[in-house]
């Protein structure tokens, strides 16, 4: 019905721009080239009217965001039960249908449910039951719309995920936690000095982060779920860009406790650093590849900063930008075959790239030209990165070729140094 | 009938005394200014207390006005740089000798020296760009006899700009290192 190489081939999206309701301060626009796309009938789910959060519109905006999805209105309503008039779907132009239903249980919590059916076929491509608490109705729709998007384009969603990003409005900085829609941010840590740097933990957890409340730059890392916070790095000089190892053990941090900035590694609780690169020359944003045997880093070691790569227990550094004279910020995909990075061009122009580990190619992402920060998506399809226009740092997201870009509106505040999170939280 | 003036020789010893005081108090008044006062603030002292051990009871320390600003901060707190730069210049060299001299006279006296940069380029890279001036800072004081246990060089980077702006004017006031007594 929809082949997987369909879904991924024609990532495109809405010809006109859509504007989805502003729930919260953040808004997303869609611009891009249109494609084919999946057309689906998305019904209200019963009762969800009698929760404090409706589930289909959560649902919808995903799917919609994605580009890959049309939708089809009209249809009759139904639940996840029975069968549903599969003629009068396919007499509107739908492919799949999802239908489901919100109850209240005794327990205070709410039983969500729902069913996905292949409209062409005729048949019945499962569904789930899941008890939610209020405040993860919006968690429950969004794993919906993951599952929905795994079955139909054969891919894991990143629907279900979080961001962290950094705000600067009124003279406060504030290190915040939203959802990958932009919706449900909850301040994490608030401060009149500056914050920088954060970086999810693999596990999805903890957030390290740089701040200067004690007017040096000092390496925290916090639970996000208690507020629990402890010093993991606060040497003498400057302590900054946390990177976690895959197992989530190990930090990487560039200190300057031995003269210059170099990248040390600490055990996560914090201790004893041990010495990575060795240099006299200016190396940092260290950022491990996945199987952690390596780190990918910034070094101005060749009279410029250009990104270079080393092996953690030992071995040289090998270069690996030698395009342009300003290359910072690497992030590595998942799969290790993507780096994306940011490339200063012509004087004062910053950015994002990516490059094609294996035969060096390089594709532009962007069209904006003040760029920084990219962070990929735990299913390597999508970046985030954190961009000025007209006089407002924003967030945005882009599919890795540049073709598809939303972008996340704030209320006013500048917003900066967005990294994506991991599945699972 | 015009008298000339004449002392008697009790008048003589206690003119003596209160001469030999003011110039001990101008002695000592001037020492504790230089050594303990903060340079912002410049009233005098009323000499109350025994001058330091390590101080001569004999020595004068001259306050010369032309070189101090008796106005504003006399010993200055920040050295600017060229784009992309560390060096510490040359016209910077007084600002350098006043705090080494500060630095010199007390050693209990501790200074922590922040670099930073103007906003173009990443926030980690210029982070070390600013850690590099900071050392440079250092460097240059530790030439002067600064012991390195006086200081800690940090850096904000981009983060706390002097100036807002986005010209070359804006960015020239923000790629500096501040000298910060703690």
């Amino acid at each position: 019905m929809w082949n997987r190489r369909n879904a991924l081939g024609a990532l495109g999206a809405l010809g006109t721009t859509v504007a989805l309701p502003a729930l919260a301060q953040f808004r997303v626009e869609i611009a891009g080239i249109g494609a084919t796309q999946l057309p689906i009938a998305l019904l209200r789910f019963r009762d969800e009217e009698n929760s404090s959060q409706p589930i289909s519109p959560v649902i919808r905006a995903d799917l919609e965001r994605s580009g890959l999805f049309r939708f089809v209105d009209g249809a009759a309503q139904h639940d996840e039960t029975g069968s549903p008039s599969f003629n009068d779907l396919r007499g509107r132009g739908a492919d799949a249908l999802v239908a489901g239903s919100v109850a209240r249980l005794a327990d205070g919590r709410f039983d969500v449910r729902y069913k996905l059916w292949d409209v062409v076929k005729g048949s019945d491509l499962g569904g789930q039951s899941l008890a939610v608490p209020a405040p993860d109705l919006r968690l429950a729709a969004h794993r919906i719309a993951d599952a929905i998007y795994e079955k139909l384009t054969g891919e894991k969603g990143v629907f279900a995920t979080r961001i962290a990003y950094v705000t600067k409005g009124g003279g406060r900085y504030a290190l915040r936690v939203a959802d990958a829609d932009g919706e449900g941010g909850q301040v994490a840590v608030t401060s009149g000095e500056p914050i920088i740097s954060p970086a999810w933990s693999p596990n999805g957890k903890e957030l390290a982060y740089v701040s200067f409340e004690s007017h040096k730059p000092v390496v925290y890392v916090q639970d996000t779920s208690t507020g629990a916070r402890r010093q993991v790095a606060n040497f003498r000089g400057s302590n900054s860009a946390p990177a976690w190892s895959p197992d989530g053990q190990t930090l990487a941090v560039t200190l300057s406790r031995e003269g210059g900035s170099q990248i040390f590694l600490m055990p996560r609780e914090g201790g004893t650093p041990r010495r990575v690169t060795q240099s006299s020359a200016i190396d940092t944003e260290p950022a491990f590849t996945p199987d952690g045997s390596a780190l990918y880093f910034v070094s101005d070691r060749g009279g410029s900063p250009q990104i270079y790569r080393q092996p953690v227990n030992g071995g040289n550094a090998e270069r690996v930008t030698f395009n342009g004279s300003y290359n910072i910020s690497p992030a590595i995909s998942p799969d290790g075959k993507t780096l994306a990075f940011v490339q200063r061009q012509g004087g004062s122009t910053f950015k994002v790239m990516t490059m094609d580990l294996a035969s060096g190619n390089l594709t532009t992402v962007s069209d904006t030209s003040d760029d920084e920060s990219p962070s990929f998506s735990p299913n390597g399809r999508f970046l985030i990165y954190a961009t000025r226009t007209r006089g407002q740092e924003v967030l945005m997201t882009s599919t890795l070729d540049g073709k598809i870009r939303t972008r996340l509106l704030t209320s006013g505040q500048d917003i900066r140094e967005p990294v994506w999170g991991p599945f699972g939280r | 009938m015009s008298q000339s003036l004449s002392f008697s020789p009790i008048q003589r010893a206690g003119l003596g005394a209160m001469l030999a005081a003011t110039l001990l108090a101008a002695g000592c008044a001037s020492s504790v200014k230089l050594d303990d006062t903060p340079v912002e603030t410049r009233t005098p002292k009323a000499v109350d207390s025994q001058p330091p051990a390590q101080t001569s009871q004999s020595g004068v320390n001259t306050v010369d006005l032309n070189k101090n600003d008796l106005g504003a901060s006399a010993v200055g707190k920040v050295v600017y740089f060229d784009f992309d730069s560390f060096v510490v210049k040359e016209e910077f060299r007084s600002v350098l000798e006043g705090n080494a001299k500060m630095l010199n006279a007390s050693k209990q006296r501790k200074l922590t020296i922040e670099g930073h940069t103007d906003e173009r380029g990443g926030r980690e890279y210029n982070l070390a760009l600013g850690q590099k001036r900071a050392e440079a800072v250092q460097k240059s004081l530790a030439l002067l006899g600064v012991a390195d246990g006086q200081m800690e060089s940090v850096s904000y980077g981009e983060e706390r700009p002097a100036v807002q702006g986005s010209d070359e004017a804006a960015w020239a006031k923000n790629r500096r290192a501040e000298l910060k007594d703690r």
